[in-house]
């Protein structure tokens, strides 16, 4: 087995009990909830008790807590969420219908993010204390002050009501084909990804550039330099590739408020993702959708960890595999 | 070093007597922060604004459920200084009403992070043994965490138990304040154990424990008074975070019930009427804003001031 292969291995191992944890966590908040889900069924007169104390049996609600647990995880890791009582179908089909476009969502706004915060936060960077470093860094406060909610309604007040540019309802059936199918979706995407990207940019933009800053005056650089290098080389080639290694740790650590703030964005512009499923099933005390996706958000939370410790080792040649 | 050895004792006679100054780190800090210029703006505007929440029951006098179907999504007057909503309610009586509580939910918040996170960070920093790991453990489980979910999942199953033992407000207050003081302990608990990590090495620790100081005397003495910078930081940003996940809740319909107006409730109110009030929406949104920035900005300069890592 290769050197990588083997650092591949050890980060899945390490990634098993953080999945462990976060379900026993979510197991915990379920089992200390108070109702019972067959308390209808104790005040229906026509059920007699030996039925619901048999149906309490065939669900296993009167187990220990510890094989209550087990049997969840078992048929949790099966794929078998249960049914949704609101969608009248079952909770898996329901969640992988949804997730694409969560995904699109949440990647094209990292994307964004990436596209604005690396050439900010590295210009700020070179000119420590300049005028576009101060102006940047007040920009980036004020992004990260502004709640995705409120930027939301800022976009749609601005660019659909006033100008009536783009639309604000996310449409999933467009009915137009070929290239005016992507342009629709392209349209309608702006104003989400928008909100989103310029959320994590401006809190990437503070990592980008006080991670350049740890780079830039390191002893290599200044050794490019001496050998005549441009500058446009030296920043590219020597400070930016190392600088960003540790900026991909803390785009992970960002994960989990990423998808508060893609709830939030779904809702706004009716998006049909998980996000907007989350909301929508609470709203119906539709519990199994409710764990369902939870339990998938954590679980995207701790594969992003991983692809990020994977590509950490990657970039990082003083990470040691062994 | 030099000037450590005089080379003659008259040469150290010779030194002009300065007067002594009174020397103080609250008053060092103080100096240091004032040269943060946003964070002493931002320290007025915050002032001026938990002010007027205050004292909001004195000076305006309009309820904030005075129901007025002749005066509905009124925009801003002399009257309705923040305009009407589709009730005809006053929205500065709502907002300065709100702002209580939004406030009010940051601080507690945060004090509950902040206490667990304390707690556990000290307890992880002074360990040597198995429970030091045990606990950075459960941290980093708890930062993998997807918070918003979570909090929504809790609110959802927890809700109706609660406010029946402490009614309807009472309920979501405590719910809302403890989930999220729960969930945001994390990043206080890193710092706690980093600085404890350095700070029991120390001679001055060394020399209290060879006094006989008790393991807790050590810490609360000696340890935590000199860790407390960063965690003030820590906390600042906290009561930021709290009061977003707040407006947050409140915005999706989730948070408080609909008779106490928080500024995402409103704003919640608000979105559907976009097109023909966006003063609605425009006036709870940048008070929002408003608070959190000027708390992030108050954040950065006592970042300034009082944390030792950074070298002005």
């Amino acid at each position: 087995m290769t050197v990588m292969g083997r650092y591949l291995l050890r980060r899945l191992l390490i990634a098993i009990p953080s999945l462990l944890g976060i379900s026993l966590v979510l197991f915990t908040v379920l089992a200390l909830a108070p109702g019972d889900p067959f308390q209808e069924l104790a005040t229906n007169p026509a059920v007699p008790p030996e039925v619901r104390a048999a149906l309490r049996a065939k669900f296993g609600l009167d187990d220990p807590v510890w094989s209550r647990y087990v049997h969840w995880l078992i048929a949790m890791l099966q794929g078998d969420w249960g049914f949704s009582f609101a969608s009248r179908i079952n909770v898996d089909t329901l969640i992988l219908q949804r997730l694409p476009v969560t995904l699109f969502i949440i990647g094209s706004a990292q994307l964004l993010a990436l596209l604005i915060a690396i050439p900010v936060g590295v210009y700020a960077a070179m000119r420590p204390y300049s005028v576009f470093d101060q102006i940047s860094s007040t920009l980036a406060f004020v992004g990260f002050s502004l709640p995705t909610f409120f930027t939301g309604l800022l976009l749609i007040l601005i660019f659909s009501v006033q100008l009536d540019w783009l639309p604000f309802v996310y449409r999933a059936d467009i009915s137009e084909t070929g290239w005016r199918w992507y342009w629709e979706h392209f349209r309608q995407s702006i104003m989400p990804i928008s909100v989103l990207g310029l959320a994590l940019g401006a809190s990437m933009t503070r990592y980008v550039r006080s991670s350049v800053l740890d780079v830039i005056r390191l002893d290599y650089v200044t050794t490019a330099r001496a050998k005549g290098l441009g500058e446009r080389i030296v920043i590219v080639k020597h400070v930016v590739r190392n600088a960003l290694i540790p900026v991909v740790t803390l785009i992970a650590l960002q994960m989990p408020g990423i998808f508060g703030g893609a709830i939030v964005t779904e809702q706004i512009f009716r998006i049909p993702g998980i996000g907007s499923l989350v909301i929508s099933a609470i709203l119906a005390n539709d519990t199994p959708v409710i764990m369902a996706c939870t339990f998938v958000f954590a679980c995207l939370v701790v594969l992003f960890n991983l692809i990020a410790d994977v590509l950490y080792g990657w970039l990082d040649p003083r990470i040691t595999f062994g | 070093m030099d000037g450590s050895i005089p080379a003659s004792r008259s040469a150290e006679l010779a030194a002009p007597a300065r007067p002594a100054r009174h020397y103080s780190p609250w008053l060092d800090a103080w100096r240091r922060f004032r040269r943060h210029r946003l964070a002493v703006a931002s320290l007025v505007i915050l002032g001026l604004m938990i002010a007027a929440i205050l004292l909001a029951p004195f000076i305006w006098g309009l309820a904030i459920n005075d129901i007025d179907f002749t005066a509905r999504l009124k925009g801003p007057s002399w009257q309705h200084p923040f305009g009407t909503d589709d009730l005809g309610q006053d929205l500065l009586a709502r907002m300065l009403y709100g702002g209580r509580i939004s406030i009010a939910v940051g601080l507690a918040a945060m004090v509950v992070a902040i206490v667990v996170g304390t707690i556990i960070g000290a307890v992880a920093g002074m360990s040597r043994g198995w429970v030091g790991p045990a606990l950075m453990w459960l941290t980093d489980l708890f930062l993998s965490l997807p918070t918003l979910p979570l909090l929504l999942l809790v609110i959802y199953l927890f809700r109706d138990a609660l406010k029946s033992m402490f009614g309807p407000e009472g309920g979501v207050f405590v719910l809302i304040v403890v989930v999220i003081g729960g969930l945001r302990w994390m990043p206080a608990a890193r710092l706690v154990r980093a600085q404890f990590l350095s700070l029991r090495e120390k001679e001055f620790v060394e020399a209290a424990r060879a006094l006989g100081a008790s393991k807790l005397r050590q810490v609360v003495r000696h340890i935590l008074p000199n860790a407390l910078g960063p965690v003030i930081v820590a906390a600042t940003i906290d009561v930021a975070a709290a009061i977003i996940a707040e407006s947050t809740l409140s915005f999706l319909g989730l948070g408080f019930p609909p008779d106490i107006p928080t500024w995402g409730r409103i704003l919640f109110d608000a979105k559907d009427y976009l097109d023909i009030a966006p003063y609605w929406a425009l006036f709870p949104g940048a008070a929002i804003f408003l608070t959190v920035l000027s708390i992030n900005f108050i954040g950065d300069g006592l970042r300034d001031a009082l944390d030792p890592r950074k070298v002005m």
